[in-house]
């Protein structure tokens, strides 16, 4: 018997299991240390084989949600952290349920991130991309003035040193704490994203669970190539906000990676196992196009 | 006069009612020949100093509502006062679709073709299902991307008036791409080589703005509203319930005289006292020598000085700290 089905039946003869006590469980001491659980099919596992595995279910293939540096970690060789130090303000002074001020003082404090961005020059081999890894566990990967500068400077930086461009977005949208600051820096990476398409050079667009909004409506789908990771979910409008506007339920796969496929909005919806390996060979496949066919300027775009 | 234009906001309503009580002495004043002259002047002045009062003084949850009255300057209405003798209505996005939610076409203005793309709401139920609200789906972002491109071709300058709650939030929205569509907008329209000047005429929300929004400049009237998400999604998002809309639509810093104060837009178009409905047409006359002195200015501009012009004014925006030490 494996290890996890002896853990879990372990604990069944202990305790029904309903949601709410598995949650009680996996918050104490050990268990939470050392175990997961699959939330799509409630397998149990040491912790160290599913991080070894990349944080993917081996019993049933859920990709559970993974940090930005694990994600770096995972697709690079090596990496270079750039524009590291900045940092949200709080333009509009802006107070919900808390005021924003105090929430980023949290968040920081608890995520241990400056914001909801990393970005880079990470390297696969001897190939060097610019990257932008998105974070979900720091405010909902919300994007706000820093996010927006952070990814305008990556792009830019992408230009400067002639660098292809992977964007790993991870966003409940725009960050409304910052107010139209937030919904401005669509327009910013925009702007910039056509700097970068008419110089020629590489955009790959990496859509992991969930993106949504503001970051679906900007850089997210301005990839030449945009790829969805599996069981991702994404879209411009949240679920809810939908139901309430048509007033009627929506298919269970609404949204999925597999359902964007369907519907011609991604270009391939790729395994978290497989995917540096397709980053790297679409880089070296444009690479090696752009050095046959001479510089773009050649090419009207 | 007696009967207010329009059914009065709930912040209008004292006006009102000093209104009525000043008519009721005249009355009874004609009727007894009891001069009140005197507590008659006392009144209306009352009433004027507390009408200047009400409507200097609009809260952000004041603005909303003016903003989305339904007899504020459309869209089509602008462009008929701006261009009585020219309007080609353009239409469709060559895939299938015609999005009423948008309309645009070729005006004339300061003597020369001017391409106009704006949202519209339509006014009264059947004509709301015929413009959705005023909500592209993507179909009408691609029609509008379609125009923006004929100008581009022809050397036309666009204007574009915004009017919008937003993008649709629907099934075949999401399956045709209305993120890509807004997204390959914003992308497109900031490299178009002719000038842009948007005019947010009423509602300018989030995403759903933007897809026609990346301007050269930007005005916005007195009392519109431009926002990362409407006070109402808001406040059912952060408050967790949409009760807390008018809290929401002061802590958004959605005004008109907000984004001025932000630099994003170039400047106010006034209003009459209480709201463009009072006067469209004056409101409109507002609209006109906005866009008469922007397009005079971007018109000097060389093609390569246009599209420089329009990157730098999204790039510088954005507040954050950063130490300089570490890099
Ligand atoms: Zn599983």
């Amino acid at each position: 018997m494996p290890l996890g089905h002896w853990f879990a039946s372990k604990r069944n003869n202990k305790a029904s299991l309903n949601p709410e006590s598995v949650n009680q469980k996996l918050t104490d001491g050990d268990f939470e240390r050392l175990w997961i659980q699959c939330y799509n099919c409630s397998e149990r596992f040491p912790k160290k084989d599913i991080q070894e595995n990349r944080m993917v279910c081996s019993a049933c293939g859920y990709h559970f949600r993974i940090n930005s540096w694990e994600r770096i970690h995972q697709i690079t060789d090596s990496f270079e952290e750039l524009n590291a130090s900045l940092r949200p303000k709080d333009p509009l002074n802006f107070t919900d349920t808390a005021p924003y001020a105090e929430r980023i003082e949290k968040t920081e404090a608890k995520t241990n991130l400056k914001e909801a961005v990393i970005t880079g020059i990470g390297k696969i081999s001897d190939t060097k991309f610019a990257l932008a890894v998105m974070d979900f566990s720091y405010m909902g990967g919300s994007m706000g003035s820093v996010v927006g500068e952070k990814i305008t400077r990556l792009i830019e930086t992408a230009l400067e040193e002639n660098l292809s461009l992977i964007i790993f977005s991870s966003s409940g949208g725009a960050r409304m704490q910052e107010g139209t600051y937030s919904l401005m820096q669509m327009v910013k990476t925009g702007a910039a994203l056509a700097k970068l398409h008419e110089a020629g050079l590489l955009y790959i667009s990496v859509l992991t669970e969930p993106t949504f909004g503001g970051v679906t409506a900007s850089y997210g789908t301005l990839g030449d190539i945009i790829i969805a990771e599996e069981g991702a979910r994404i879209g411009f409008a949240g679920r809810r906000v939908i139901e309430q506007t048509i007033r009627q339920k929506l298919p269970a796969d609404f949204q999925t990676a597999n359902y964007l496929l369907k519907y011609g909005q991604v270009d391939m919806v790729v395994q978290r196992q497989q995917l540096k390996e397709s980053l790297y060979r679409l880089i070296q496949l444009h690479q090696k196009s752009l050095t046959l066919a001479g510089p773009v300027s050649s090419r009207q775009l | 006069m007696t009967q207010p234009l329009f059914e009065p906001f709930d912040f209008e309503k004292p006006i009102y009612t000093i209104q009525e009580k000043i008519e009721e002495l005249m009355r009874i004043s004609e009727e007894t020949g009891v001069d009140f002259q005197s507590e008659i002047d006392k009144l209306s002045a009352r009433a004027e100093a507390f009408r200047m009062n009400v409507y200097k003084n609009l809260q952000p949850k004041e603005k909303v509502q003016i903003a989305r009255h339904p007899q504020r300057p459309s869209a089509i209405e602008v462009i008929r006062q701006l261009s009585p003798q020219t309007w080609f209505e353009l239409h469709g996005d060559r895939a299938g679709q015609d999005d009423q939610a948008v309309v645009g076409g070729i005006i004339e203005f300061l003597d020369r073709p001017v391409m106009v793309v704006g949202t519209q709401k339509g006014r009264g139920m059947k004509e709301n299902l015929v413009h959705n609200f005023g909500m592209p789906n993507p179909e009408g972002y691609r029609k509008a991307m379609r125009l923006f491109s004929h100008a581009n071709k022809f050397g036309m300058p666009i204007v574009t008036l915004i009017d919008t709650p937003g993008a649709y939030p629907g099934i075949a929205a999401e399956q045709h791409g209305i993120g890509i569509a807004i997204a390959h907008n914003i992308r497109e329209m900031a490299r178009l080589r002719v000038p842009i000047v948007s005019i947010v005429l009423g509602e300018g929300c989030s995403g759903g703005a933007l897809g026609i929004g990346v301007a050269n400049e930007i005005y916005m009237l007195e009392h519109a509203l431009y926002t990362v998400i409407s006070p109402e999604g808001c406040a059912s998002i952060l408050w967790r319930s949409p009760e807390y809309a008018a809290q929401a639509a002061e802590s958004l810093k959605i005004t008109a005289q907000d984004l001025f104060a932000f630099e994003m837009i170039e400047g106010i178009i006034p209003e009459p006292l209480g709201g463009a409905h009072y006067d469209p047409q004056m409101t409109i006359e507002s609209v006109r020598s906005s866009l008469l002195s922007s397009l005079t200015t971007l018109t000097q501009l060389s093609p390569e000085e246009l599209v420089e012009q329009r990157y730098q004014k999204f790039r510088k925006i954005g507040a954050f700290e950063e130490s300089v030490l570490t890099r």
